[in-house]
């Protein structure tokens, strides 16, 4: 049997080679679950039914030694562990050791964001784009504290840790986009720090790298910006609502072409240079009263940094 | 003598050893002579008033978060209140609540009197624990008002030593809490290890322990072992906020997975810590109701102590997906299977118990039954958890928040409400109205299944735990469980007001009003200052129906007792 049917909806879409291992263990050690289940509860409301006390019994004395019962009970278990034990160690191995020559990405995770080096340099904000039946594997780090990488249409979960690299692999058997949650606990938008894997056939992942440089078609580069604005995470911290309270950063609507008090004292004009390094290197002049929000630079290419330029150049 | 009849078979060593027959609260009183009262039983109510205000505290903090997903986005209040929110929950029920609810306040009442002991080895231990916990509930208490943790309950680094987060000083007052607390719990296991070595009375050998004690054995060495690991760990971890000294964060050259290793090396066997107890509640309650022997004693008490050590094997299982080697990850899933058998082998002899017994549904009995079920469904969902692959897509989703409320909530806190309503009468002298606690029982199961039964399935289809905001395909599944966590605060009101009736104006309880031939119920309700009137002699265990008198055995007043039998006084 190589497949159990999920009867109860219990499991979400199966979309990598490693799914239907871990989906038919799951729904092997639920069926077990059951029938135990319902052989010890059964068992039990069985005995409270039909062993009422009725009054002027008297206590009767306890049964004989059973040792052989409690022997059985005690090491019959030890097989089926032994089983599942297994079983879930061989998954396992397959998920930790990604098959040579796959596909590598460098993912960087910070409070809250996820950003996606391609193979050509290029950095993404909350997007990954692979192609389909290929076998990617993902050299993760942390710039601040843990975080975690989890995709549950792959079945994949992996820590991203401070300090040292991680590595997660899958290879996705279905086009699509699936949902990243970041899944250890890091913080205020720790529930915002999402992203997509955009699963696509190797021809569209050709035009997409071709591509990834440029506004995509039909966009102008200001309408890119807000789409980049958003995928890098900016939204998280930078409001461009007119009257919006501040968020962890400032507004941004209204501040380019005008002079910015900085921490410590003197302006800046927000221009694209302010702007860029800004985004490289965010530590560099700090708008007063922001002195405590420890943004994290984001490496992005010239033309998407120019195009959030053009995009906030927008917001009046 | 009233109390002729009530210890016939535990005969008096010296009838000059007889004291008086006031009960202890008659004893003395005032509230001076409460706060530096030595008395076990005295102090066991102390910390049973304590914890159960932590448990409403921790109980509003639960409503609280799950009024906030009621609906997606905002609902009540921010993102970073609602991560304290979470944060206080945890807290406030694993270390005010939990660890200390069944061992310090029922174990403290009980272990003496069901030794036959007037009171623990070390009194005055006793009361100074007592005290340092209050001293770890204020410094708690501080923590939230000086400012905010936001770390969760498990103050994982380098979030919880970077000074960015929280408010530097509130972090380190609840970890500073948190390691006066744990002070607390290393003197209560001291001073119970002690008792039962050293305070059992004459002919209460090991084999006639109630599994009770066993229990509560097996809980005083993991809290001794345990502790004071998580003690030096939230150390380092202020010496690290506070000075800056590099033991956890990689920034200053430390290891954040560290942490996790000395934290679980503590937390693990503290959810043993948590359970155990609860268990030898279950065994008390199971044994009395049916009036039988609790079927395997042995197996059933050995299996207290298995657990105990392989409590500490396992603490990698909260790791798999941390970046621990694939080797350790390996050594402890096989560890963590292991983990399974004990606990099988304490559910199928209850469950065995039962046959031919004379089964009575009183309402610690209905707390006990559901702590078979829902203790099942929590451990039977710990082989999916255990199983590497499967972990893998399930650590760190509501699956792990169900799985572990399950056992601590379904196993734990059923069986301490089940010893509340069980040793209720023997606490206070008084009966409560059994036919509302009984309705109280079913609101709070039904309610408990509503709320935790939908987050398996929420997890399992990937919903992370933690969360403040969640996508749209969660949000029927969230609704679902926020309206059953409110029916679980209806059966909790419900019961509250059931005991602070009984309390004002409930009837008196004889001495053993559930015809248990446990040692408890062989001495006045409520007992007298040092438990019986003379030292007793046991002369059987406390599940021998077949060898207790009728007179120890009787479930009405002594004085009726003696009229309606005049020959047996």
């Amino acid at each position: 049997m190589d497949h159990i049917p999920d009867i109860f909806g219990q499991l979400p879409k199966a979309a990598s080679t490693l799914a239907p291992s871990v989906d038919w263990l799951f729904q092997f050690i639920f069926w077990i679950s059951v029938v135990m289940f319902v052989l010890i509860v059964g068992t039990m409301l069985v005995f409270v039914a039909k062993y009422r006390a009725k009054p002027g019994q008297k206590p009767t004395a306890p049964g004989g030694s059973h040792l052989k019962l409690e022997l059985v009970w005690t090491f019959a278990p030890l097989l089926l562990l032994a089983m599942l034990f297994h079983l879930g160690f061989k998954g396992y191995v397959f998920a930790a050791v990604a098959p040579a020559g796959a596909l590598e990405f460098r993912v960087r995770a910070k409070k809250w964001n996820w950003e996606f080096e391609y193979p050509s340099g290029t950095r993404e904000g909350s997007l990954l784009v692979v192609p389909v039946h290929q076998p990617v594997k993902l050299i993760m780090s942390s710039d601040d504290v843990l975080h975690s990488f989890y995709v549950p249409e792959f079945r994949i979960k992996r820590d991203v840790v401070p300090g040292m690299y991680s590595t997660v692999w899958f290879q996705a058997t279905e086009v699509g986009e699936y949902q990243v949650y970041c899944t250890e606990y890091c913080g205020t938008s720790h529930s915002g720090m999402l992203a997509k894997v955009r699963v696509v056939t190797p021809e569209q992942y050709r035009i997409f790298l071709r591509d990834q440089d440029r506004p995509p078609p039909g966009k102008t580069q200001a309408e890119w910006g807000e789409q980049l604005f958003a995928s890098n995470s900016c939204t998280t911290c930078h409001h461009v609502e007119a009257g919006a309270p501040p968020g962890v950063g400032p507004n941004l609507r209204g501040v380019i072409g005008t002079q910015q008090p900085l921490e410590g004292g003197g302006t800046a004009l927000a221009d694209l240079a302010y702007v860029r390094e800004s985004i490289l290197r965010p530590q560099a002049k700090i708008v007063r009263g922001y002195g405590n929000a420890q943004m994290s630079a984001f490496v992005l290419a010239d033309s998407r940094i120019e195009a959030i330029y053009a995009y906030l150049e927008t917001l009046h | 003598m009233a109390n002729e009849a009530q210890i016939a078979v535990l005969a008096p060593i010296d009838a000059a050893h007889a004291t008086t027959d006031r009960d202890f609260y008659a004893e003395s009183s005032g509230i001076k002579n409460w706060i530096v009262t030595l008395d076990h039983k005295r102090i066991g109510l102390m910390y049973l008033t304590s914890v159960i205000l932590s448990f409403i505290a921790g109980g509003v903090f639960a409503l609280l978060i799950r009024i906030e997903l009621l609906s997606r986005g905002q609902t009540i209040m921010d993102a970073d209140t609602y991560n304290q929110v979470f944060t206080l929950h945890g807290a406030i029920m694993v270390f005010l609540f939990i660890i200390p609810s069944v061992p310090a306040a029922l174990g403290n009442f009980l272990l003496p009197i069901v030794l036959g002991a007037k009171d623990v080895a070390f009194p005055r231990l006793n009361l100074m624990s007592f005290y340092i916990y209050v001293l770890g509930a204020i410094m708690a208490l501080a923590s939230m008002i000086i400012g905010s943790v936001d770390t969760g309950w498990t103050f994982y680094t380098p979030y919880s030593s970077s000074s960015d987060v929280g408010s530097q000083n509130a972090v380190i007052w609840m970890t500073g809490a948190v390691f006066v607390l744990g002070f607390s719990s290393i003197l209560t296991g001291v001073n119970f290890i002690a008792t039962i070595h050293k305070m059992r009375a004459p002919g209460q050998h090991w084999k006639r322990l109630p599994l009770f004690v066993w229990a509560t054995y097996a809980t005083s060495v993991i809290q001794v072992l345990a502790t004071p690991v998580l003690a030096i760990t939230l150390l380092l971890l202020i010496m690290e906020r506070g000075f800056g000294l590099g033991i956890f964060d990689p920034r200053l050259g430390g290891d954040p997975v560290l942490f996790q290793h000395f934290f679980w090396f503590y937390s693990h066997p503290a959810v043993y810590i948590m359970i155990l107890p609860g268990m030898g509640i279950v065994s008390e309650i199971i044994a009395t109701f049916s009036r039988r022997p609790i079927f395997g004693y042995m197996f059933v008490a050995m299996s207290s102590v298995a657990l105990a050590l392989l409590g500490f094997l396992v603490w990698g299982h909260h790791m798999f997906t941390s970046g621990q080697s694939e080797y350790s990850t390996m050594v402890f899933s096989g560890l963590t299977f292991l983990v399974a058998i004990p606990s099988g082998v304490k559910v199928l002899n209850w469950v065995a118990t039962l046959y031919q017994g004379q089964i009575v549904l009183a309402t610690p009995m209905l707390y006990a039954l559901a702590f078979i079920v829902l203790f099942s469904i929590g451990g039977l969902t710990g082989l999916t958890l255990g199983t590497l692959s499967v972990d893998i897509h399930l650590h760190d989703t509501y699956y792990v928040v169900a799985h572990f409320h399950y056992v601590m909530v379904g196993g734990t806190v059923f069986a301490f409400f089940g010893g509340l309503h069980y040793w209720w009468p023997k606490m206070t002298g008084k009966l409560y109205d059994e036919r509302m606690a009984k309705v109280a029982f079913w609101i709070f199961f039904v309610g408990f299944n509503v709320t935790f039964l939908s987050q398996f399935v929420m997890g399992s289809r990937g919903m992370p735990r933690r969360y403040y905001d969640y996508l749209p395909q969660f949000e029927e599944l969230h609704r679902f469980s926020s309206v059953g966590a409110f029916i679980i605060g209806i059966g909790i009101l419900l019961m509250i007001v059931v005991f602070v009736r009984s309390a004002i104006g409930g009837p008196k309880s004889p001495p053993n009003p559930w015809g248990s031939a446990g040692f408890e119920w062989q001495t006045t309700s409520p007992p007298p200052l040092e438990n019986f009137p003379r030292t007793p002699i046991m002369t059987r265990g406390p599940y021998d129906y077949h060898l207790a008198t009728e007179a120890e055995l009787y479930s009405g007043f002594p004085e009726d007792f003696q009229k309606s039998e005049p020959s047996k006084s």
